[in-house]
């Protein structure tokens, strides 16, 4: 091997650093999810651990907790939230980027208010609606709030703008109606935006606790959060192994999807201009 | 009936006016080029012929129907772009399927899967894919069909968006600028092509350009157009031997024709030795004498002509471009010269240039051509002086 320059090695070290640091929690729980009792709560802080309680654990979670309930939840949440965000914005981010009309900056100006109320204030009124309508512990009230992302609104605008004028010109003269243009025309286009998009969405709502917490009392409709909530507040007590053992299988879909698509990803998002 | 008339067109953006009143009849299978520099609001006025902009006042007409309330994609005129705007989802095949799938299969019929089972709709997807494989083969890019437009070179593409165009018979073919992105060689040999197709399809076309060759080279008529006004429609030949305007003989003409000082005064313009009597009554004062470079010669010995001085001398092969100044004025006078006739002349020094009267034009203050009377007897070599 080559001897690397003093300023890469230096670099090379401080990502590293800064690397270990961000993943330690994960490192820690992955450990974790491998050691007995005994060995969590030794005055000793080790990585590896004494003996090896993978099996033990990750039964433990699959047994007490309703795992393929919670994950197929996940599964629904995100997936409804997703498809009806971006079924919403596209056409939304299409008018306001390619067509004219009177009330276009208006609009801008809406979303860019959107973007800056977040769903706590919100919370409330919401709540007391889905009490009223008697929503409350369904899909329904887990996915309506957030169909209308003014935040993927704001992201699709920036990437269609850059898409030429004449392409849409030539879709009219070709005949297409405007919703043609978006379906045939846009959506084939507008990939790297939308798999960028599909992360931020995708993470944000997998992982969220405050929404579900507020709107779902019921283990039948626990998200993935959630429903480690329930099992460390009712079952695992301190049985800190297996629950994170469960942490882990909840994660590991988002860890696994990213992995596959990492590179799709990355496209995506320098497409996009934005840096997540 | 003309295939396509505009009437008194007017468009302005925020206060400044592109369009100024433009009106333009297109005949039955003509092609006419509409030219001038960027900016004068040719690809306006394209646009609002298509239906993807609106005039704020006028008409259009085509084949005699009123348009103005008709979408784009109903008034049948199809268009190539300068940037071709192919879809780059789709392979050239597809992309020039899709005018066709558009126009004659229904809606229900376009539907992913659900439309695959619909009655009838094979029967239209085989005549669309023979339809497309025709038009590939005339335009010789049957080989290209199952690339992405990423895949092809720009020839390529101008091509696949002249089939996509040309492919439901419009009844009117509009071109803003295709041959822009091309290189020159490809440029020249694209124009040639451009006409044989016309020839062949008879379909009436407006060619958009800047590029006053492509213009003189290739239309029946010429429109050109210079801040939002038409100022002469007329044939090619017509266009630079006889301008209507003083911004027309500025603009047609490479190098630019020469645009001298002269005084109007009792019907007579004089200008250094040249006297044109004026067929039509002006008052007294400046006017503009035009003449090509072309009509100028220089004479080396100084003797004759006026008295001026060689600033600079280009060779272009075939002829020599002289930029001389009149030592009497100061104004720069531009000849186009064989080489044999340059072959003693070198930058700096004096020689005499010789105008000829009878190829020169006048324009009045406001621009306009005025008509002269020639003052010297018609010969057939022209006469110097």
């Amino acid at each position: 091997m080559t001897s690397l320059p003093a300023g890469r090695i230096i670099r090379f070290a401080l990502l590293s650093l800064g690397a270990l640091m961000i993943l330690a929690p994960y490192i820690f729980m992955i450990s974790t999810a491998g050691k007995t009792q005994s060995d969590i709560f030794t005055s000793s802080l080790s990585l590896i651990p004494e003996h090896f309680y993978f099996a033990e654990n990750f039964a433990k979670a699959l047994a007490k907790v309703p795992m393929a309930t919670l994950l197929w939840n996940g599964v629904i949440v995100c997936g409804l939230i997703f498809f009806f965000q971006v079924l919403v914005a596209i056409p939304c981010a299409y008018a306001m980027a390619k067509l004219k009309f009177r009330a276009a900056r208006l609009m801008m100006v809406l979303v860019m208010l959107g973007l800056l109320v977040p769903i706590h204030a919100t919370a409330l009124p919401l709540y007391v609606a889905f009490d009223r309508m008697s929503l409350l512990n369904s899909y329904t009230s887990l996915v309506a709030p957030f169909t209308i992302s003014v935040f993927a609104i704001f992201m699709f605008l920036q990437f269609f703008r850059a898409m030429p004028d004449d392409l849409i010109h030539a879709a009219r003269l070709d005949g297409m109606s405007e919703l043609g243009i978006v379906a045939r025309v846009i959506v084939p286009n507008a990939w790297p935006a939308v798999t960028a998009f599909a992360i931020f969405s995708v993470v944000a709502h997998w992982n969220d606790l405050y929404w579900p917490l507020i709107v779902v009392s019921k283990q039948a409709y626990a998200t993935p959060p959630l429903g480690l909530m329930y099992f460390r507040a009712a079952e695992a007590g301190d049985d800190y192994g297996a629950l994170m053992a469960a942490t882990m299988i909840i994660t590991l879909p988002l860890v696994v999807a990213f992995l596959f698509a990492q590179k799709r990803f990355v496209e995506g998002i320098t497409m996009t201009g934005l840096k997540g | 009936m003309s295939a396509l008339s505009l009437c008194d067109l007017k468009k302005s953006f925020g206060g400044n006016a592109i369009l100024n009143g433009v009106s333009l009849d297109v005949e039955a299978g003509e092609f006419i080029a509409l030219v001038g520099p960027s900016g004068c609001g040719k690809s306006t006025l394209l646009r609002i012929l298509a239906g993807l902009d609106h005039a704020d006042s006028g008409e259009i007409f085509v084949g005699g129907r009123d348009m103005s309330a008709v979408a784009a994609a109903d008034r049948n005129v199809a268009m190539v772009f300068q940037s071709y705007a192919l879809y780059p989802h789709l392979t050239a095949g597809q992309n020039i399927a899709v005018p066709l799938a558009m126009k004659r299969l229904s809606r229900t019929q376009r539907l992913p899967l659900v439309g695959s089972f619909l009655p009838g709709q094979k029967e239209i997807r085989a005549g669309i894919s023979r339809d497309v494989r025709e038009m590939a083969t005339v335009l010789k890019i049957d080989h290209l069909l199952d690339r992405k437009p990423g895949q092809m070179s720009g020839g390529q593409r101008q091509r696949v968006a002249l089939a996509r165009a040309m492919v439901r018979h419009p009844s009117i073919f509009l071109m803003d600028e295709p041959l822009s992105n091309l290189d020159a060689n490809l440029r020249v040999h694209a124009r040639g092509e451009i006409v044989e197709l016309h020839r062949r399809a008879g379909v009436p076309t407006l060619y958009v350009t800047h590029d006053q060759a492509e213009a003189l080279s290739m239309a029946d008529r010429v429109a050109v157009m210079i801040g939002g006004n038409l100022l002469q429609l007329a044939a090619p030949e017509a266009i630079y031997n006889d301008p209507a305007h003083i911004e027309v003989a500025r603009f047609v003409g490479q190098p630019r024709i020469n645009i001298l000082p002269a005084l109007a005064d009792a019907g007579r313009v004089d200008f250094q030795g040249i006297r044109l009597a004026l067929l039509e009554k002006v008052a007294n004062g400046p006017v503009s004498l035009g003449i090509r470079p072309e009509f100028v010669k220089l004479s080396p010995s100084g003797r004759s002509g006026l008295a001026g001085r060689i600033e600079r001398l280009e060779f272009l092969g075939s002829e020599v471009i002289a930029h001389c100044r009149l030592d009497a004025s100061g104004d720069t006078v531009i000849a186009k010269l064989a080489p044999h006739e340059a072959r003693d002349l070198i930058t700096g020094m004096p020689v005499g240039i010789l105008l000829s009267p009878e190829q020169a034009m006048v324009f009045g203050p406001e621009g306009r051509r005025l008509r002269t009377a020639s003052a010297a007897p018609a010969r057939q070599e022209p006469a110097y002086v």
